[in-house]
């Protein structure tokens, strides 16, 4: 092969394709390099230097996440003078971070604590600059905190902002000494058009930027007399908790997470999959219906595509770039807020508990869903819907405080009337879940048949492309929807708002003859989700993918309109899809928000 | 608002719609309205199709690109070493004490605003300042307040 490389670092013979990094040539041969600016999503950065190596007949040192091989290079990665380099660098950045580490949300969990203990920073000739920095901590947001002292200016999260999710909350703003990491005019994140993603979160290499907890808030409701603590769990917490707890990408710990919730105390373990097959319901009826009045009866007042509405850091999105389009957006609330609206009325009165003594916790993947949560809307039971929501880091947190050892639990099974989900509403966690889910019942609907694919795994939607289109042909449509007969559906699946934004230009450009789009604001879906365990990669997301889409295989029922549960809630409470009662606790309506 | 949106407009028809831009109509916005504001970046931002952050961040990185309203004299005294040792120091506390307030305030009249400022190249003849555009060099207190009232004496001709 003309194209390899060979070159030989620490003496050992590398081989490996152009225009690779002496990082990556490295980890080839499982040497690790230290990195902190670099993050495998991400463009590189070479801006904190950790990574240097040396190279023989060279005095400088070199960033190897930057350097690309060449050809009989010589590298050098624990030499004397790349330790003292690599270790006066971390003393460095450690001289401008607020190193309260016993105090620090992320103690244990930092790559910067990390180097630190692993190159023995001691007392230092370096002046701590935190006490000259007038640092500031930005706690207003009901989903992340920003807290400057910590920040050591890698720019992870601003290169997540832009490249990932195309929004730049965050910027560098300043120079010199005075550089930091910052909004608009350095506004609070709550009032900028941060869409609460946490894709930042989840690569921010210390404290600098954090998930708001609400873990003392839930060990107190636990704690309470009097208090019926239900909690629901999102359809992608199942398939990545166990990351969290030590076990490798990819588990599937359904079982044991219920077992666990059971132990820490919650009254009811109910799922947010039974109202994922709800909202499949609410949304393929609010689709049939726009095609309705679109195709049949000519209404211009109706818009289509209609888009998804389950993920809270879209939304946000859209309310903040494209305002022009809401009317698109489908009025569906998203699974967790359909849950939290059923949980304080329907749940409640079937198991005769006063929803004023009922505390409703959620766990997701996600950190926009702290501030879904928080919106003024999401108050239909006439209470706050769902009163804390914990990512599934902070499940693990509070499992691993309650002492439970986690890999050893049987498993166990969801409580009834708001347990119960099928398939469709597993793969909600992952991108081109929420479409399939919906195209199963939708085709059903108006055909009376099940969709003409194979396991009913409709593969054109899935995968980890970042922008899937599928048509579906309607044929020998029901008589009800016979002006549906030979209609082709067009559909689109795009994940990372980055790819969002794309998609929406060209709707909003009348460039897309689409009939539904289903976005995701993460990478990979909410499987990629800010309130994910930390670390995130490409290989990871396909791994919790993957797993997503075995747990589908394996459910009994695999279509949200079979789902005996959902049939049940709609005889004896809702009546009908799209019906007064739904109105009530199941649609929402959106706000224009401003442009920074 | 709406002047803000028209001139913005016209600074990127002149200039164009690209990341290249930015610094054009950034320079454009000061020479027509001394320091740029929220509302002209969120305008900057839609013209060019980019967050408004991104805007921040480049207005704040470049020195002569204000993001707060000035007064309508800034004097921008050199902060460098030669100046420094030329007695910069002594400079800045004339200057606070004739116009009343600190390093980089503004005086309630909003005639004045004083503030630091990198290199002028006038190292040879420190301390040196600049008032809007003009560079005044070999500062000493004396001459300072004779630069001011000359300011000040031109205000009231011109009212």
């Amino acid at each position: 092969m003309s194209d390899k490389i060979n070159l030989k670092i620490d003496n050992i013979a590398v081989s490996i394709h152009s225009g690779a990094t002496i990082l990556e040539a490295a980890r080839k041969v499982n040497i690790r390099i230290p990195t902190l600016c670099y993050h495998e999503d991400l463009c590189v950065a070479g801006n904190c230097r950790v990574c240097v190596v040396e190279q023989s007949g060279s005095d400088r040192l070199l960033p190897s996440c930057a350097m690309p091989v060449a050809e009989g290079m010589e590298i050098h990665t624990n030499s004397m003078k790349v330790r003292s380099a690599r270790k006066q660098i971390i003393e460095l950045l450690v001289s401008e971070h607020r190193a309260d580490c016993t105090r620090c949300y992320k103690n244990g969990k930092c790559e910067l604590q990390e180097l630190a203990s692993e190159y023995i920073i001691g007392d230092n000739g370096f002046i701590d600059l935190v006490a000259h920095k007038g640092y500031t901590i930005d706690n207003f947001s009901p989903s992340i905190i920003k807290d400057d002292s910590k920040c050591i200016r890698c720019q992870r999260c601003v290169r997540t902002c832009d490249q990932l999710q195309s929004i730049s909350a965050l910027t560098v703003a300043h120079k010199g000494e005075d550089m930091k990491i910052s909004s608009f005019f350095d506004k609070p994140m709550f009032e900028v058009v941060c869409t609460n993603c946490g894709q930042c979160v989840n690569r921010c290499p210390t404290g600098a930027l954090t998930e708001k907890t609400y873990l003392d808030e839930v060990w107190s409701a636990l704690n309470a007399e009097h208090k019926h603590v239900v909690v629901q769990t999102a359809p992608a917490v199942r398939i990545a908790l166990g990351e969290a707890l030590g076990m490798p990408p990819g588990e599937i710990v359904t079982g044991k997470m219920v077992t666990a919730l059971r132990r820490l105390g919650f009254s009811s373990v109910l799922d947010t999959d039974f109202t994922a097959d709800l909202t499949i319901i609410e949304e393929g009826n609010e689709l049939l219906q726009r095609l309705k009045k679109v195709v049949k009866e000519k209404d211009t007042s109706v818009r289509l595509p209609m888009t998804t509405s389950c993920s809270p850091g879209w939304v946000k999105f859209i309310e903040h770039a494209f305002p022009e389009l809401l009317p698109n957006v489908s009025t569906a609330k998203s699974p967790q807020q359909m849950f939290g609206a059923l949980a304080k009325t329907y749940y409640a009165q079937k198991i005769g508990v006063d929803p004023k003594d009922m505390v409703s916790v959620s766990v997701m993947p996600c950190t926009a869903k702290k501030y879904e949560a928080d919106r003024p809307e999401m108050r239909s039971s006439g209470y706050k819907d769902v009163d804390y929501v914990l990512t599934t880091r902070e499940l693990a947190l509070m499992i691993k405080q309650a002492g439970i050892d986690f890999a050893s639990l049987p498993d166990d099974e969801y409580d009834s009337i708001m347990g119960e989900s099928s398939g469709a509403a597993v793969i909600f966690g992952a991108t081109g879940g929420v479409m399939e889910a919906a195209l199963r019942t939708a085709y059903e609907l108006v055909t009376g048949r099940e969709v003409p694919f194979n396991g009913l795994n409709i593969t054109p939607v899935r995968g980890m492309e970042s922008i899937r289109e599928a048509t579906i042909k309607m044929e020998k449509v029901l008589p009800e929807w016979d002006f549906l007969e030979g209609v082709e559906l067009k559909t689109c699946v795009a994940h990372g708002l980055s790819n969002a934004k794309h998609v929406m230009e060209a709707v909003r450009d009348g460039k897309a003859e689409y009939h539904f789009i289903e976005i995701m604001a993460c990478p990979g879906g909410c499987l990629g989700g800010g309130g994910q365990p930390i670390p995130t990669s490409p290989e990871i997301r396909k791994k919790r993918s993957e797993a997503i889409y075995r747990e589908d295989a394996l459910k009994p029922i695999r279509k949200s309109h079979e789902n005996p549960e959902v049939m049940h809630l709609y005889e004896a409470f809702l009546k009908a899809p799209l019906g007064k009662k739904s109105h009530e606790l199941l649609h929402t309506h959106y706000t224009e928000r401003n442009r920074y | 608002m709406a002047e803000v949106k028209q001139l913005v407009k016209g600074l990127a028809d002149q200039h164009g719609r690209s990341m290249e831009s930015l610094l054009p109509i950034l320079q454009g916005i000061i020479n027509q309205e001394q320091h740029i504001s929220e509302d002209a970046m969120v305008e900057v931002a839609r013209e060019l199709n980019i967050s408004a952050a991104q805007v921040y961040g480049t207005a704040t990185f470049y020195s002569f690109l204000h993001t707060k309203p000035l007064g309508k004299y800034v004097i921008r005294v050199c902060k460098t070493i030669t100046c420094m040792m030329h007695g910069k120091n002594q400079i800045i506390q004339e200057l606070e004490a004739v116009l009343k307030i600190n390093l980089g305030e503004t005086t309630h009249d909003r005639l004045f605003t004083l503030l630091e400022t990198n290199c002028l190249g006038q190292c040879h003849k420190g301390p040196a300042m600049l008032v809007n555009d003009e560079p005044y060099t070999e500062l000493t207190p004396e001459k300072v307040r004779a630069i001011i009232m000359k300011y000040k004496q031109q205000e009231l001709n011109v009212n």
